[in-house]
């Protein structure tokens, strides 16, 4: 049995409301391409799913005021038809294309990548190097969070009892910036990262780096943020010794596990040369925006 | 546990049925509909043998509850051919012998659809990509991306007005 209760409710308030009468049982069920497994296999136990995809404002993607507005519990293939999205923001766009498969990106949401806190979510480095956040309703109301607050762990979030993310908040990138997203997997498809890597880059008129995020999946217990990466890029033209600076960096900030997909060697490695090019790609993208 | 009542559409004609509230549409489909075209590979949704499409979308039904698909439309394996004519790719995948046991070929002709209904000219690392989520035990793949790409062909010729040749 995998669970004793299923609801769908139409409103944020509702849900929120279920799973505080749930106490700690219930489970906001979005895709469920986590969590229906983790329900077969044991590894979760569920007496009430609370259905979020009837909640309009959770599953549809607005652009007003500048500000990109994504449902939480949308799927990652509506991100990749959103033409505005994908002119704006390639990297996480990419990032959302590259979870599972085309059967799981119809399926898969941004806020259930980012709950489930795997260390190799592919779309959350992706979100961060945009400095996104995310709205969190609870039962005391609705707060706005950058999403990097909410990872804290493999598998574990911030969220209090009772809280769900309703929904993505995206800028619309500064003049002469882009992202780019690259991750290495064992296969050439459907594969969890060894390495996943995250750039933001910003421009000035001569081509000079003004800002940069850079942050790394599957390298750390949580998404992995690359300060010194920054540091070696703001105020000077992306070259290629810039680049290897940015790869070390990322090397220096690496802290990965030995197991079957990699070993501590590989991974370490592999992340020096997706950041190293993942800045390149966000380098280049920013420069085509003149 | 409270078994709930359904009402959707699938294949283009209302269906209705009780299910618990933790049953797959996988598992509904298949032991309480009797459509067991459509096959279960791992239930973990890494196979790809359960694609159905829903609300025009391919999803794996093993990982979607029945009870979410209340107002839904529903699209299975059995409902690709209208009484009698075979879809193109599946009139290809007979002519290129694009299977061998068969069991991944429902779930690989529904994706296959889909990627079609979107991209009527798909390259062929379009095409491999798309169906990444399909496995096939049997046939390595290759007649499979020749079949869909052979179709692809074929529809966008018959798709042509008359006197767009020269």
């Amino acid at each position: 049995m995998r669970a004793a209760n299923y609801e769908a409710p139409r409103s944020v308030e509702d849900a929120v409301a279920l799973l505080v009468t749930s106490q700690g049982r219930g489970h906001v069920f979005a895709g469920g391409t986590d969590l229906l497994v983790s329900l077969q296999n044991g590894r979760v136990e569920a007496e009430l799913l609370v259905d979020v995809k009837r909640i309009e404002r959770m599953m549809r993607i607005e652009h007003t005021d500048g500000v990109f507005r994504i449902g939480a519990a949308m799927c990652a293939a509506r991100l990749a038809e959103h033409a505005e999205l994908q002119s704006a923001w390639p990297g996480i766009v990419e990032a959302a294309e590259l979870i599972g498969s085309t059967q799981i990106q119809g399926r898969a949401s941004l806020g259930g990548n980012l709950c489930n806190a795997s260390p190799a979510a592919d779309s959350v480095p992706a979100l961060l190097a945009a400095a996104a956040r995310c709205v969190v309703a609870g039962p005391d109301g609705e707060r706005e969070v950058p999403v990097q607050e909410i990872p804290i762990g493999p598998g574990k979030t911030s969220l209090r009892p009772g809280e769900i993310i309703v929904e993505f908040l995206v800028p619309d990138p500064q003049p002469r910036s882009a992202d780019a997203y690259l991750r290495m997997i064992p296969r050439s498809e459907m594969d969890i990262a060894i390495v996943g890597a995250a750039a933001n880059i910003s421009l000035d008129g001569d081509g000079r780096c003004t800002a940069a995020r850079v942050f790394l999946a599957a390298v750390a217990p949580t998404v992995c943020e690359v300060p010194a990466a920054a540091e070696a890029l703001v105020g000077r033209a992306i070259d290629v010794s810039v680049l290897a600076e940015v790869a070390e960096a990322a090397r220096a900030a690496s802290s990965p596990i030995d197991d079957h997909r990699g070993t501590v060697a590989y991974r370490t490695r592999v992340a020096g040369v997706l950041a190293g090019r993942a800045t390149a790609i966000a380098r280049d993208r920013a420069l085509a925006r003149g | 546990m409270a078994m709930r009542h359904v009402s959707t559409t699938i294949n283009s004609e209302p269906a209705e049925f009780l299910c618990e509230p933790g049953a797959t549409l996988l598992e509904v489909l298949r032991d309480q509909l009797g459509l067991t075209g459509t096959k279960e590979g791992c239930s973990t949704g890494d196979c790809g043998a359960c694609s159905v499409l829903l609300d025009g979308r391919v999803i794996c039904s093993c990982l979607v509850l029945a009870a979410e698909v209340e107002g839904a439309v529903v699209e299975t394996i059995e409902g690709l051919a209208p009484a009698g004519t075979l879809h193109p790719l599946q009139q290809q995948f007979l002519v290129d012998a694009a299977l061998q046991c068969g069991i991944c070929t429902p779930g690989i002709l529904i994706a296959a659809k889909a990627l079609l209904d979107r991209n009527p000219n798909p390259s062929e690392t379009e095409v491999r990509f798309w169906l990444a989520g399909n496995l096939c035990r049997c046939t390595g793949y290759d007649k499979i991306v020749r079949a869909v790409m052979q179709t692809a062909a074929e529809m966008a010729q018959h798709a042509e007005p008359e006197g767009a040749r020269p």
